[in-house]
């Protein structure tokens, strides 16, 4: 089959590799009718996620039509189409009972690499370096699917896959970022980054009944689509002091809780940022936390600080204090996507929501190396690239 | 470990076998040598009054340190011991423990059918029940040989633990113990398991020395993670024999 393979920093590659065979008896192989490049994946693509290695199939944002069943498999059948969940979890360890399924214990293979670096390993991803599992990617034409019967959701005839193909990612991700903010009525949110992550954020923060939904970015096109599409007030941080209009804009109060969609590759302007970046180069520091400094630091007395964003390391020159002195609370982690399927699938089914309206790209499989560039480089306004195989 | 005089220690620091942080890990002779060394250094840099000589002064200061306290730093990070003599006996001895999500009653019965135990551990390649307490293992040993040995089964609390140990002729002296204990608040079955290996008999020994020495404690761990997701998923997740890149194919 085809499927696309890390190279080396900025080096992606479309390869002819063998098709994957069940490995273990839950396991299901996927025949991958569309897959999406995740911001996630360019943290990958840019060298900045440990025990990534050439050969590794990339891509956890995939859906598609059940080719094969191991012999353990009870809920899937061949021709079942399914939105597969980046996260892999075995349904039956206490994290998974407690529905903390990106926490499972048992479906990272390497899950010492984990433990040397986190102390305890969550679970594994597809497509996203051997500490975390090691798993080839569903950028490609088939993919295995460990725990075929936990994570894979079937999809009802007529609903087309780019409107539930994210439900694999990043629309739960953006979700359940806004959960964790505990809105309240009357509540003010504000989130840094507006990629699609961000987006959904915004969207599910009005669903759970924000007042307002300020969007902090500074890409215009980005931007605009968090005030067209999702009704967000915007401020391009390029252009102003975010702090200072924050808290002008909630009465100087400051946002009720801080969404932090950006993660480890914050880009930013301030001495701070510029400090970060020059660690990150050095290798002296692995993120780049301008983001959280900032969301920490505007957050109002008592509020919640939500972190979708990834952080794969260590951070430098927190304000912890400020977030002790305004008793902060912080929630974070990859997402329990198990956890979010059904609800959401349900939201997409009765109208509430097109996940689609995300999409600037769409392209066949052969041509991901492009998408990567694109995508990196915020060429021709690109805010997310689909492909099919 | 090449010198076979050398007594590897726990390799986990939990101190139960000697709980003295600061453990004598340095032989006799040993000492005496380092005594005699840093005394002639620490003398030999005190007359010559240069700055080029003090950092041979803190070595000889090291030395008599050494020697005085039997205790070696360095020895210490290495995990050697050249003091066979007192405290530690020799062998391995691991202590590991994992959180199973399941009953003492189920994970008890698995392993009390010792013939269970190659499907999670890495080195066994059989266990062969004999009769209700003595059973033949077969383990793994380099260059695709063989190393076999007869245990029994020396106690046992149903539900609680199981303690084997191997009979008089084996070529690596071995005993084990598992025990589970349910865990608060409905959180499964602690399990713990403690091995020890005796010193090596011969050269088929020391070859197992070797594969049982090598990182003892971390290959117990990896065989109580297999053990608990083979107990609470009926498999045990793996990606081996999943397709792979040129680029990583060639490697």
């Amino acid at each position: 089959m085809k499927a696309l393979c890390f190279n080396g920093k900025n080096d992606v590659r479309i390869e002819r590799v063998p098709d994957p065979s069940i490995l273990n008896p839950h396991d299901a192989i996927i025949k991958v009718t569309s897959t999406a490049i995740c911001g996630s994946d360019l943290h990958i693509y840019n060298g900045f996620i440990p025990t990534v290695e050439p050969g590794d199939i990339l891509g956890h944002e995939f859906m598609g039509e059940v080719v094969e069943v191991g012999s353990e498999v009870k809920k899937l059948q061949k021709g079942d189409r399914v939105v597969v969940p980046f996260t892999i979890a075995c349904g039956q360890c206490f994290f998974c009972q407690k529905d903390l399924w990106s926490l499972c214990d048992n479906t990272n293979p390497n899950a010492k690499m984990a433990e040397a670096l986190y102390g305890f390993t969550p679970s594994g991803l597809f497509g996203y370096s051997h500490m975390l599992g090691g798993y080839a990617g569903g950028q490609a034409e088939y993919a295995r699917v460990p725990f075929a019967d936990v994570g894979p959701i079937k999809i009802p005839d007529g609903l087309s896959d780019e409107k539930v193909l994210f439900l694999t990612d990043i629309f739960p991700t953006g979700y359940q970022a806004a959960e964790q903010c505990n809105i309240q009525p009357g509540d003010v949110i504000a989130v840094w980054g507006c990629g699609p992550v961000g987006q959904f954020a915004i969207k599910s923060a009005y669903m759970l009944g924000a007042s307002r939904v300020i969007a902090i970015d500074h890409i215009p096109e980005r931007l605009r689509m968090a005030q067209e599409k999702a009704n967000a007030e915007i401020l391009d941080y390029s252009k102003t002091d975010v702090g200072v209009a924050l808290k002008d804009m909630t009465g100087g109060r400051g946002p009720d809780a801080c969404i932090d969609a950006v993660g480890l590759e914050a880009h930013g302007i301030s001495p701070d940022a510029l400090y970060d970046k020059a660690m990150q180069v050095a290798r002296l520091g692995t993120d780049r936390p301008h983001a959280l400094r900032q969301a920490i630091m505007t957050c109002r007395k008592g509020g919640t600080v939500s972190i979708p964003g990834v952080y794969a390391g260590l951070l430098d020159k927190m304000p912890f204090g400020a977030a002790h002195a305004k008793s902060l609370t912080f929630k974070m982690g990859q997402t329990h996507v198990h956890r979010y399927l059904k609800p959401l699938l349900d939201r997409v089914e009765k109208g509430e929501i097109d996940p689609s309206y995300i999409i600037s790209h769409r392209m066949k499989l052969d041509d991901a190396p492009q998408g990567y560039k694109i995508f990196k480089e915020k060429e021709e306004a690109c805010t997310k690239v689909v492909m099919t195989p | 470990m090449s010198d076979t005089s050398a007594t590897l220690t726990r390799s986990h620091g939990d101190g139960v076998l000697n709980p003295r942080a600061r453990k004598v890990n340095v032989g006799e002779r040993e000492r005496m040598a380092s005594l005699l060394l840093g005394g002639a250094l620490t003398i030999y840099s005190l007359f010559r009054r240069t700055p080029g000589s003090l950092p041979l002064l803190g070595v000889g200061a090291g030395l008599i340190y050494r020697a005085t306290t039997g205790h070696c730093s360095v020895y210490n990070a290495l995990n050697i011991n050249t003091d066979d003599h007192k405290g530690v006996q020799h062998g391995v001895f691991v202590e590991r423990a994992v959180t199973v999500n399941k009953s003492p009653e189920e994970l008890y019965a698995y392993w009390r059918n010792f013939e269970n135990l190659p499907r999670f551990t890495e080195h066994l390649d059989s266990v062969t029940v004999l009769d209700g307490n003595r059973s033949h293992w077969v383990a793994k040993a380099p260059a695709g040989m063989h190393v076999e040995w007869d245990a029994e089964i020396i106690n046992e609390k149903p539900n609680e633990l199981i303690a084997w140990r191997s009979l008089e002729d084996a070529d690596i002296r071995n005993a084990g113990s598992v025990h589970f204990a349910a865990a608060p608040g409905g959180r499964g079955t602690e399990v713990r398991i403690v091995m020890q290996y005796g010193a090596p008999a011969g050269p088929i020994g020391i070859a197992l020395a070797k594969i049982f020495g090598e990182e003892p404690s971390q290959q117990i761990a990896d065989d109580l993670l297999r053990f608990k997701r083979l107990m609470e998923t009926g498999e045990i997740p793996t990606t081996k024999g999943q397709p792979r890149g040129l680029k990583g194919a060639a490697k």
